[in-house]
């Protein structure tokens, strides 16, 4: 039975993405007709809900072994590779989990679009490519449907094209995105070397010299980072990622990133071979990197959906130090230490598409409901969005890793394999873990404050502007999949053993080395290395709050006074100011800015104070920098501006000039072919 | 039958903490009073301000939402479970495989979450002006605090606090630079956390220096009392987390009986003492610092935490 099941595991796989190819082309057909948005929601729901199943069965199936398809399209000689295997499955779950919530969302949500028709085909299609992209199992096909699923995404930033600021998003998006597949196509040349196959199973086997290893690696985290949003290629991801719609912000920050992340593992873990050291500390300091900018600057983001973009760069960074650490063991042998590190980033993945997810559906539904993405014109909506404060919480509590949720069990998991490095030899590691363990811990506290910023200011205090006073709750559908996925994300919080269980084949394949099953640990405890060590259950943490806030309700309520009076709030002698007065979201950062700020982004504060008798009123302006953009690719374009207008003048030459042009070209590149040989 | 003689132990020193909290704080402010002259009021005042804002009525803020009347009582659970996982007068109790020190270290962040939000839910701007700083504040101090464990972590070989403890109470660990570097970071970072003197100051309401009491402002009658017996809980457990790892005299282990708890107990009670009259000696000898200041002072004992680590990944017997 499990045999059949696995056979057909990549067949079911491949069919689901036919599906939803199909759904494509129906949705261009439909475009039109009122009823679009609720049959292609509906469908991509069924579909992915469909592959979800097969790969959650065929990786908790145990025994199932990696299966292929090869379809005959692409390279005549090469035909086109799929393959299924624990790793693939993993990522497969998390693809289709997240496009089976954002197709839910999608039924309520899809219906306030204004222009569905430049939606609808691409969302199938964007699904399909990121689908394709896990299964490709030659060098060809990966890049076709890498290039496919970035495309889809590019049309889908650009659905609401006229909107200020959406252009430009698409346009540096589509410049990363070739420049990011450009490195992944000169990573595979290298790759599949002189004797040029493609096929993933040739390069596995074939040896690599340690040039070729670590120019892949550069290349990779070139490609794969600037997909995944790696500093300082990230400048892209603010831009594109909230421009789309809010479902398909959901996708491309929760899901898309981490299609990144498994071409970066497939890569690096997979293909390469036995890692070198060096390489992890390359991974490790643009992951503490990354962790710490991405976070500051969400920090001061008032715009919802770009500090959630934002805080998805800071969760890549904290995957890519897992991984890093994992290089590390792994390069030195240490099996478990190596395995411990992998899985907690793949538990980082899964965590993060179900937080990321969660809260890109709650901006949208602020979105939908004020029509307003900065921060400073909401407040007070939990008391107008009662179900929709409730979910964000979660996510918010979740992502800050505060248990028992299960962004802290990842984050653990991490400082439990930062504790395990001592062990490494290499004197260049052992000074620089402790600092990647600061900054890891860094990001979390400030990743903390960072979400008490967003919720606070969004949800609570007073409304800031009328569209806020008058929103409403949003439709069932949205609010559905936004349950979902809290719950998912308290599940796996209180239940993190056989979560662990469920990745440890992934780290079998990829690593050779397991963690102890968690299964046989007693009370539902999670012990990664043993029990001296270190354990933490995450059922019985949310027991004990649960019943120590219950005595303490119970003794107050028994005990205590009852009586309750409401009242305007105290406005120390001012009575009841305006609700502008009250902390913004740049006001909450001031005190981060003032720590942070001057060093990252150079800031500064300008006060215009008038002078006493003057009535104009006093202004306060932030200057912030953002040094990457400014230090690396403001340079970068001048560059290719000037050099672009001094080559124009080629166009306007005569063909007496051009004919001379062409022989000078000749005559030199055969004078620099005879003295090279 | 083993099972419930542990749930009583765990039990016995649940309560023990809750007791002794209020106690601490007022022996605290009594000492501190009688440093500067002053006869101040009874150790016992902090129980009778707990039983009196019990019966006061609560007054709440209009748009005040549910989250600010949950919150007290969120807030005090978590710290009080975080102070259930610390031992006190005895190892190995129950609770203390539950969870290790980072999650001590998670679950006093969740506490500070839920109560820098509520800072922020009535919309006034002492409240936001209070949860900003708080959270500044937490930013550098928990990953400093995270660090200082690692330290711990490192030397004892294990992230679970009852073997931290039994490891340092061995005759195996001697004298470290780590630790003692350890140690004096733990104490600063315990300063702030509990907003004493030199980073905050408990005694005041004066806007332009509070920090944590902005925050609170709003509370009243109930909520407040939880929320005052939630930092009265917070001081507790960090002084009995200073005592357990690099002061563990007398620290009962895992079933050894009546007796020894008994010991283990009174010890305990004699480290509060002198550690309350320490926090109190330094506190009237020290002034407080400015806001902006506050991050040199956490970020010394960032890096004193992270120096200490590093000393570790360089050699285990530092």
């Amino acid at each position: 039975m499990i045999a059949a099941l696995a056979v057909s595991a990549v067949v079911l796989q491949m069919s689901c993405v036919a599906g939803l190819l199909g759904l494509a082309i129906l949705a261009i057909a439909l475009s039109r007709s009122k009823s679009a948005t609720a049959v292609i929601y509906g469908a991509t729901l069924v579909i992915c809900l469909a592959a979800l199943a097969g790969s959650l069965i065929w990786l908790l199936g145990g025994a199932a072994k990696a299966t292929e398809l090869i379809l005959p399209i692409g390279l005549p000689w090469l035909g086109a590779h799929f393959r299924l295997d624990a790793l693939a499955a993993f990522f497969l779950i998390v693809v289709n989990l997240g496009g089976a919530a954002a197709s839910l969302y999608g039924l309520g949500y899809g219906h306030h679009e204004h222009t569905p028709y430049r939606v609808l085909p691409f969302f199938p299609a964007f699904l399909a490519g990121m689908n394709l992209v896990v299964l490709a199992d030659d060098a060809f096909s990966y890049l076709l449907c890498w290039e496919f699923m970035s495309l889809a995404s590019w049309a889908l930033v650009m659905a609401h094209h006229r909107e200020a600021g959406n252009a430009k998003a698409g346009y540096v998006y589509l410049v990363m995105a070739s420049f990011g597949t450009l490195a992944l196509l000169l990573a595979f040349g290298l790759l599949a070397g002189a004797a040029g196959d493609y096929g993933f199973a040739a390069i596995r086997n074939a040896p690599h010299t340690p040039y070729v290893a670590a120019l892949v690696l550069i290349l990779m985290l070139l490609g794969a980072g600037s997909k995944a949003g790696l500093v300082p290629l990230h400048v892209w991801l603010p831009l594109a990622h909230p421009a789309a719609p809010s479902h398909v912000s959901a996708l491309m920050s929760g899901v898309m990133t981490k299609v990144a992340i498994y071409g970066f593992i497939r890569v690096v873990f997979d293909l390469l071979g036995q890692p070198s050291w060096p390489a992890s500390v390359i991974v490790l300091f643009l992951g503490s990197i990354t962790a710490v900018m991405g976070i500051l600057y969400a920090m001061m983001e008032k715009d919802l959906k770009r500090l959630l973009a934002y805080s998805t760069i800071e969760n890549v960074g904290i995957i890519f130090v897992s991984l890093g650490l994992a290089l590390a063991f792994q390069a030195n042998g240490l099996k478990l230490p190596a395995a411990l590190a992998f899985t907690a980033a793949l538990f980082h993945v899964l965590n993060h598409s179900f937080f990321k997810s969660l809260l890109f559906f709650g901006a949208g539904a602020v979105l939908m409901s004020t029509g307003e993405r900065d921060m400073d014109k909401l407040g007070g909506l939990i008391h107008r969005m009662p179900f929709t404060s409730f979910v964000v919480l979660v996510g918010c509590v979740a992502i800050s890793a505060l248990p028992p949720f299960n962004g802290f069990v990842s984050e653990w998991l991490m400082f439990q394999a930062v504790l395990q490095s001592p062990e490494l030899p290499q004197w260049a590691l052992k000074i620089m873990v402790p600092a990647v363990g600061a900054m890891l811990a860094l990001a979390a506290a400030l990743a903390a404050a960072c979400f008490v910023k967003a919720f606070g200011v969004t949800f609570l205090g007073r409304p800031r502007s009328p569209a806020a006073e008058t929103a409403g709750e949003v439709d069932r559908y949205s609010l559905s999949a936004m349950f979902i996925l809290a719950a998912l994300c308290l599940l796996a919080g209180i239940l993190p053993g056989p979560v662990m269980d469920a990745l440890s084949p992934v780290a079998v394949e990829i690593l050779g080395g397991r963690l102890p099953v968690q299964a046989h640990v007693p009370w539902l405890t999670i012990v990664p290395i043993s029990e001296s060590r270190g354990s933490y259950n995450g059922l019985l943490v949310m027991v004990f709050i649960t019943i120590s806030a219950s005595l303490a309700v119970y003794f107050i309520h028994r005990f205590a006074s009852h009586a309750l009076r409401r009242g305007p709030a105290w406005g120390c002698g001012f009575t009841d100011p305006t609700p502008l007065a009250q902390y913004s979201g740049a006001s909450f950062a001031q005190p981060i800015r003032r720590v942070f700020g001057t060093m990252v982004f150079h800031a500064r504060d300008h006060v215009d104070m008038p002078a006493p008798g003057d009535t104009r009123p006093a202004r306060l302006r932030i200057e912030l920098h953002d040094l990457v953009w400014e230090g690396m690719y403001q340079p970068l374009a001048g560059a290719v501006g000037f050099a672009a207008d001094r080559l124009n003048r080629l166009q306007f030459l005569t063909i007496r000039r051009y004919l001379s042009l062409v022989f000078a070209t000749l005559v030199t590149l055969l004078l620099v072919l005879a003295i090279w040989s | 039958m083993v099972v419930i003689s542990d749930i009583l132990v765990q039990g016995i020193q649940m309560l023990l903490v809750l007791l002794l909290a209020p106690l601490l704080t007022g022996f605290v402010r009594k000492i501190k009073a009688r440093m500067v002259r002053r006869q101040g009021p009874s150790v016992l005042q902090p129980y009778r301000d707990l039983l009196r804002l019990l019966r006061k009525e609560v007054v709440l803020a209009d748009n005040a939402s549910w989250l600010f009347r949950v919150t007290p009582y969120v807030t005090f659970a978590a710290i009080w479970v975080a102070a259930a996982l610390v031992p006190t007068f005895a190892t190995g109790l129950l609770f203390n495989w539950t969870a290790d020190l980072i999650a001590i270290v998670a679950l006093l962040g969740s506490a500070r979450f839920f109560l820098a939000l509520a800072g922020m839910d009535v919309g006034t701007s002492f409240g936001g002006i209070g949860s900003s700083r708080e959270v500044m504040i937490a930013a550098l101090a928990e990953p400093a605090m995270l660090l200082i464990f690692f330290c711990m972590a490192l030397v004892a070989g294990s992230t679970q606090l009852s073997t931290v403890a039994n490891f340092m109470g061995s005759s195996g660990v001697g004298l470290r630079v780590s630790l003692g570097m350890a140690v004096i970071a733990l104490i600063m970072v315990a300063l702030a956390e509990n907003a004493r003197i030199p980073v905050d100051n408990p005694a005041t309401h004066l806007e332009l220096t509070m920090v944590h009491e902005a925050m609170v402002l709003e509370y009243s009658g109930r909520h407040l009392a939880m929320i005052e017996f939630g930092a009265f809980l917070k001081l507790l457990l960090y002084i009995s987390l200073i005592a357990c790892v690099f002061f563990p005299w007398k620290i009962a282990l895992f079933g050894t009986g009546p007796l020894a708890y008994a010991v283990g107990a009174g010890v305990y009670i004699v480290k509060l003492a002198v550690a309350g009259f320490l926090l109190a000696l330094f506190e009237t000898a020290t002034a407080k610092m400015r806001v902006f200041r506050v991050p040199q002072f956490l970020g010394a004992a960032l890096m004193l935490g992270l120096l200490g680590t590093l000393l570790l990944f360089v050699s285990r017997s530092l």
